[in-house]
């Protein structure tokens, strides 16, 4: 049974989703009470959207292209500090700045904006150097494109690692003090003041990720992920196409951290580690490598669940259960765990290489009550062929034990393992010439 | 003679540690050479045999807890591979780097979990912490002892490989991996070892590195590893001499750094070091050519 719906209503079912789920988040977060339990799901939605941004940049680079890059925790981090750099407002430089005689920069670009354009000039200022920080790290992508990208497949796993690690030196190098504030935290920028706005500018974002994947390039970035040496033959450049999918990733890597900046109201280079992007890149493992949708839904369930669900296992309480072995940490072990579950036995992740569409969607709901009742003989016929599986091996292996204790005993026998044949019959002797 | 005053104490820190490196960049040149992986995991194994120590030394004698640590390590390797990479093995080659990521996430996670993400401190070891005088410099005997039993190590290991059948069998391997498990060599256990040898190495790499550094935390791993790795690709990746002189040099030029004053940037040097490499000499110093076929 296969749905099948027209592109307008298509549209309207989209457009309506997306309405509804704004509304919800923005009243969600202005209504519930700090104290309530449900302020966690608000949390989830901003931090996860955050994620899902940088989940989908590193899925374009990973999954499309297929280049296995690891430094987009380095580029979060240009990022964030970009933003906030710009957005201290100036009476607050001798706070954050206290061991630097107030920072070099005295401005901040939201306060300027603001007094010249009220409102508009606020968000205005949020905007520019969120965009600025994107700008940024693209620059930052294209120039250490340059030298990594004609590595091969581990060495520019290696050397993008390498290179965010660098960054992280960097952003902490006492002498930049004035600046980034060294090895203490950024703190008192702007942020913003609802959780729709991350959720609008990641969605935003995410959109024009999709685009570009269904664009020419996106078809060209494929092409080179499948196969390099066919792609350049007709007529792909390598270089060129591996180095836009680069910056654009990178461009957008850099707009979440400037996101995770006001997310966080403080930030500081320390976790921005290999940990943060092996996190971002098990993400995209858990969502499926090459599908944007998967990565969307791996971030939002990655967040949650490390958040929200499994935050009793730290606590000491979880389900009902409480254990002295659940202390701070366990939550970790715990998701560790369920990750390498996921990537030694689902490997495709959630969504393989697939995307959402309403048509599949709606065909899988229709058809979800017929697969629950036909589960149970699926899973009977599945264990009989598993069992008839073992039982096969059993018997090979029986007969391969049986076959060498043979072997032994003609062995000790004294018996020849090989009769050789006659001579006469394999063995053709020429005679000299002239003879 | 001056100048050799004031650099001579870097030298010979950046002598020691090149040897820990070496000791580390031996696992990742073997496992790279044979599975054409890069073991993630590694550098964690590395710091998992440091914590065990700080662990065992409470409670068992030093030359007791010091076979323990090498057992566990080669124990915890031989796992990792049996569990995460062997599964994976006719897998397209990122499912098993993603899987090696995980596998470090794990360790690292539940190293976090056991030290409650504190620095542990590492018990001092006696006659490693003395002092010698060298001309001019004193040191810790540690200084003096790695790079005598890395050496040492490493002519044992090249001996290994050159004239043993399962040495033979590793160099055949690592030439190529169909053929040799057509011609009835026992690729899983040609594996092991590998992982047996890297391991047990690590370990002791992590007795000498951490009696230089005192404390010891859930990431102090990843550094060393990354560092080991580069050391590996800038000697020839597969290549065990070639390791350990790369590892040399970046120990070497690191603590330069150091002492110039720029200590920031001793680590950034490591990746420009690859970068560099990876540009001027792909197959490192002593790597042997690999050629793509389409």
């Amino acid at each position: 049974m296969e749905v099948r719906l027209n592109k307008k209503t298509k549209s309207v079912l989209s457009a309506v989703c997306i309405a509804l789920f704004l509304i919800f988040v923005y009243f969600g977060d202005i209504m519930i009470s700090p104290g309530s339990s449900w302020k966690m799901l608000i949390t989830v939605i901003e931090k996860g959207s955050i994620y899902a941004l940088v989940a989908a940049s590193m899925n374009l680079l990973n999954g499309f292209t297929g280049l296995f890059s690891l430094g987009q925790a380095g580029f979060m981090l240009i990022g964030a500090y970009t933003y906030a750099i710009f957005t201290i407002p100036a009476d607050s430089h001798d706070k954050v700045y206290q061991y630097f005689d107030g920072g070099l920069i005295k401005w901040s670009i939201v306060e300027i904006l603001e007094g010249k354009m009220g409102v508009l000039g606020h968000y205005l200022g949020m905007f520019i150097p969120m965009i600025g920080a994107g700008l940024l790290v693209a620059v930052i992508a294209f120039l250490i494109g340059i030298p990594v990208l004609r590595l091969k497949s581990d060495y520019l796993a290696i050397a993008t690692l390498g290179f965010a690690e660098i960054l992280r030196a960097f952003f902490q190098w006492n002498t930049l003090g004035p600046v980034t504030n060294g090895s203490n935290v950024l703190r008192k920028y702007t942020t913003y003041n609802n959780a729709v706005f991350p959720v609008l500018v990641s969605g935003i974002c995410i959109a024009i990720i999709v685009l570009l994947i269904n664009s020419t390039y996106g078809r060209a970035f494929r092409s080179i992920r499948d196969d390099e040496i066919a792609a350049e033959a007709m007529g792909i450049n390598l270089f060129r196409h591996k180095q836009t999918s680069f910056i654009i990733s990178s461009f957008f890597a850099g707009i979440s951290g400037a996101l995770l900046a006001m997310f966080q109201t403080t930030i500081n280079a320390t976790p921005f580690n290999t940990v943060m992007t092996y996190e971002i890149l098990l993400i995209v493992v858990i969502g499926g490598i090459g599908s944007i949708t998967g990565s969307i839904i791996g971030a939002f369930l990655f967040t949650a669940a490390s958040e929200w669900w499994l935050r009793g296992l730290d606590a000491g309480r979880w389900l009902g259960i409480s254990a002295s072995f659940m202390r701070p940490g366990f939550r970790k072990v715990v998701f560790a765990v369920l990750i390498m579950l996921i990537v030694l036995f689902y490997s495709r992740g959630i969504m393989g290489d697939r995307e959402f569409s309403w048509d599949g969607f709606l065909t899988w709901c229709r058809n979800l009550p017929a697969n629950i009742k036909a589960w149970p003989e699926k899973h009977k016929a599945k264990s009989a062929a598993r069992k008839e599986a073992r039982a096969a091996k059993a018997a090979a292996k029986a007969k391969a034990k049986q076959a060498k204790a043979d072997s032994e005993a003609r062995k000790a026998s004294g018996e020849a393992l090989f009769t050789p044949l006659p001579v006469a019959d394999h063995v053709v002797v020429f005679d000299k010439e002239g003879k | 003679m001056g100048l050799i005053q004031t650099w001579l104490p870097y030298i010979l820190a950046g002598i020691a540690v090149g040897g820990q490196y070496a000791l580390i960049a031996i696992g990742y040149t073997m496992v790279y050479g044979i599975l054409r992986l890069i073991n993630f995991a590694h550098g964690d194994v590395f710091m998992w045999s440091g914590l065990i120590m700080v662990y065992l030394i409470t409670v068992l004698p030093l030359w007791l807890s010091i076979i323990l640590v090498i057992i566990f390590a080669v124990v915890l390797g031989t796992t990792i591979e049996k569990v995460a990479y062997r599964p994976l093995r006719s897998a397209p080659r990122m499912s098993i780097m993603i899987s090696a990521i995980g596998v470090s996430y794990l360790l690292q996670n539940f190293a976090l979990y056991i030290t409650g993400g504190l620095t542990k401190t590492y018990p001092a070891i006696g006659w490693l912490q003395k002092t010698v005088r060298i001309g001019s410099a004193t040191t810790k005997m540690v200084t003096i002892i790695t790079p005598v039993l890395t050496i040492v190590l490493v002519v044992l290991l090249v001996m290994l490989i050159k004239h043993t059948k399962i040495g033979m069998a590793m160099r055949a391997v690592s030439r190529d991996f169909e053929t040799s498990s057509l011609m009835g060599i026992d690729i899983n256990r040609v594996i092991t070892v590998t992982f047996v040898i890297g391991c047990a190495l690590a370990a002791i790499g992590s007795i000498l590195y951490f009696s230089n550094y005192t404390g010891i935390n859930p990431m102090s791993g990843a550094m060393p590893g990354l560092k080991a790795f580069v050391a590996a690709v800038f000697g020839g990746i597969g290549s065990v001499p070639g390791a350990v002189v790369g590892a040399f040099v970046i120990g070497i030029c690191e603590n330069l750094i150091k002492g110039a004053g720029w200590t920031t940037f001793s680590d950034a040097f490591t990746f420009v070091l690859l970068i560099v490499i990876l540009m001027v000499k792909p197959t490192g110093l002593f790597g042997e050519k690999d050629i793509d076929k389409v």
